[in-house]
């Protein structure tokens, strides 16, 4: 322990002091009345720490033995969690007080919770990556049963609580398991006392039982089962929440165990992972089918998303990792836009999430019904917008690394889900008449849903240069 | 077969029946009695590993506190307990068959288990040596130096719980009368009470 650890940890650091000023501020002064001014300055906050993490950093630095890796890696993970976070905290901020749920609590566990993704993107060792998961975990526990008088937000939290706390078991077991075989749990350690070539049989069963705790993390299928109650039962913007950072934290995560603790029996690892990223994309295309309900089916979207993903990390190679953190931006952004217009919906001030209340959206809102045909289209992968590219990447990575069944899976994997996706457009522009949403006229709402919709359609030109960002975060992960 | 190694199988028989009628007893207060041995066998388990510190502490703060807290919790909440059995009995033969097939094939692994061969050299150079000083000491020096990063992620997550625990329980009702401490402090004899002048035979 020395100074120069504390250095590299400051970004952490700042933030966890911020929690609890912010927490002794708002208990003696005016409490939940000041919730909504604590919110904008989360937001500013979060924004702040990411262009510092963005423009500051360089290098490698380690710290505290190892345990704590600040790497490009870790600086695009971080900065990606954090401009999600903020976002999504600025959309919540009026639905939230319109419902009488935003407590000055919100802003400060989504905080706790950023700064445990934080840590886990730059674990360096199965503790440090134990500790970041949970403090991560903890946090959205709570916050899923936010709204604690609804029976089914309470059943989200504890749902999320119960099958989190059995994943982070099987996550413990598995790293016993690898304590006992490598005799060190640093990554550094693993990774040596692995070798070359295939796991003998005890580090395999670590390797396993960790990718199945993680894959709880990402829902990816087959642990996926908690995902559609936990997005219906939660608040909206707290869906949206998880939709996006801890999925960009727990993807990084499983890129970096999978890659600096089993690097050397890369062979072992990436037939668990194609298998998951085959699972979550066929059952998020062919299971959201029959959802009426949007967050539902925004769930099951996102278990497709994260087959891909998955997809990406598992063909194994740098560019692999690379179109994997491609895909992550792109998939956040649209999923920022998506549940800013869910937000919107509502009838009379109640929320509506039923997809046929759609109908005819667009002969009402034109401009809105067609920044989410944008989002939809790109969602489904549809060319010239940037989900398409983000697909197309994923894909590229697979044939390279001799996956080609893989792609061509991935592929009709795709052309299932499109249907759920232009079903909603269908709706907005083709729909039956029935009774019209009206409300949603906050004008952050709008500036979310039109920007991630421009974001799509001009991204294409070279999708702002995070090619090369990515590029180098895998080039420092993958050597 | 030395003291040490009998008591070492005496403890750690204790701990597995113990753990086996913590989950099977029928009676939920008999649940926590097992499961206070379970810890008293653990810790002895401790003392063996030349960990008395950990031992103490897991006395002290688990048996002590802890599963206090569980039997309290127990005696109060009006759960059905065989009402929860009913439901378990349910599906207790599927997950018999899956419990004994993962058991089989750990079973399996343990056959064929390997160490690295490096790992030896892993463990020996560990960064406290445990054979010279006080446990407590050491604890110290690892969770306050090396581990500091844990320890105070550890403290937060802490801080999660408690904030956690306060997000979803405490309610503010407007319609409960308080104690106002100032108000009484500073109310004075002429708020307090009326003086009237009550003529004889007249009443008020």
């Amino acid at each position: 322990m020395s100074s120069a650890d504390f250095t590299t940890l400051s970004p952490e650091i700042l933030m966890a002091v911020y929690v609890m000023v912010g927490l002794l501020l708002a208990v003696y002064t005016a409490k939940d009345r000041i919730a909504p001014m604590l919110v904008w300055a989360t937001s500013a906050f979060f924004v702040l720490i990411a262009v510092w993490i963005g423009f500051s950093g360089s290098g490698d630095a380690e710290a505290f033995g190892g345990m704590f890796h600040d790497d490009a890696f870790s600086r695009f993970a971080k900065v990606t969690v954090l401009l999600s976070a903020a976002s999504i905290l600025l959309m919540s901020q009026s639905y939230m007080e319109r419902r009488g749920l935003l407590r000055f609590e919100y802003p400060l566990l989504v905080t706790l919770s950023v700064i445990g993704m934080m840590v886990m993107v730059s674990a360096g060792d199965l503790m440090s990556l134990y500790m970041g998961l949970e403090l991560q975990s903890l946090a959205l526990y709570v916050i899923a049963s936010l709204r604690r008088d609804s029976a089914k937000s309470t059943e989200a939290g504890l749902k999320y609580f119960v099958l989190g706390a059995l994943s982070s078991g099987l996550l413990l077991y598995g790293a016993s398991l690898t304590y006992g075989f490598a005799g060190t749990t640093l990554f550094s350690g693993i990774i040596a006392a692995a070798g070359e070539g295939t796991a003998s049989l005890g580090l395999l069963f670590g390797l396993v039982f960790i990718a199945a705790g993680l894959a709880f993390k990402v829902s990816a299928a087959p642990f996926h089962m908690w995902t559609p109650d936990v997005y219906e039962g939660a608040p909206t913007p707290v869906t949206a929440f998880f939709a996006t950072a801890p999925k960009v934290a727990a993807m990084a995560l499983l890129a970096r165990v999978v890659h600096d603790a089993f690097g050397g029996v890369a062979g072992d690892w990436r037939q668990v992972i194609a298998a998951l990223s085959v699972a979550s994309m066929f059952l998020g295309a062919i299971a959201a089918i029959g959802q009426t309900n949007i967050k539902r089916l925004m769930a099951y979207s996102s278990i497709n998303h994260m087959g891909f993903a998955l997809m990406g990390l598992a063909s194994g190679t740098a560019f692999g990792v690379q179109a994997m953190l491609v895909y992550m931006a792109i998939y956040v952004v649209m999923n920022i836009g998506t549940f800013a217009f869910i937000l919107t919906m509502e009838r009379d001030g109640v929320p509506v999430l039923r997809v046929d209340a759609l109908n005819n959206y667009a002969k009402r809102e034109p401009t809105k019904a067609l920044a989410m045909l944008v989002l939809m289209f790109s969602m489904a992968g549809v060319p010239p917008l940037v989900g398409f590219f983000g697909k197309f990447y994923v894909l590229t990575a697979a044939v390279e690394a001799d996956m080609a069944w893989l792609a061509v899976l991935g592929v009709i994997a795709s052309a299932i889900a499109a249907y759920y996706y232009l079903r909603i457009v269908y709706y907005m522009y083709f729909g039956e008449e029935t009774e019209a949403l009206n409300g949603g006229k906050s004008p952050v709402l709008w500036g979310f849903i039109v920007a991630s919709a421009v974001i799509m359609v001009i991204g294409v030109v070279n999708l702002f240069g995070i090619e090369g960002a990515a590029a180098l975060a895998a080039e420092t992960l993958v050597n | 077969m030395t003291p040490a190694d009998f008591a070492f199988y005496l403890f750690a028989i204790a701990v597995i029946v113990a753990g086996l009628f913590t989950v099977i007893a029928r009676n939920p207060v008999h649940s926590v009695l097992w499961l206070i041995l379970a810890f008293l066998s653990a810790a002895g388990l401790f003392v063996l590993l030349g960990a008395e510190f950990v031992a103490m502490l897991l006395i002290i703060v688990y048996v002590g506190a802890v599963a206090v807290l569980f039997l309290f919790v127990v005696m109060m909440l009006d759960v059905d307990f065989a009402e929860l059995k009913a439901e378990m009995s349910k599906y207790m033969p599927l997950a018999l068959l899956i419990g004994i097939v993962i058991l089989m094939q750990l079973g399996l692994a343990f056959g064929v288990w390997q160490v690295s061969p490096i790992a030896e050299g892993n463990l020996a150079a560990r960064p406290v040596d445990f054979s010279n000083a006080a446990n407590t000491n050491l604890l110290g020096q690892l969770i306050y130096d090396r581990y500091i990063l844990l320890f105070q992620l550890a403290g937060l997550i802490l801080l999660v719980a408690m904030i956690g625990a306060i997000v979803l329980t405490l309610r503010h009702r407007p319609d409960v009368k308080r104690q106002n401490i100032v108000s009484q402090i500073m109310r004075d004899p002429a708020k307090a009470m009326e003086l009237k002048d009550v003529k004889p035979g007249q009443g008020l």
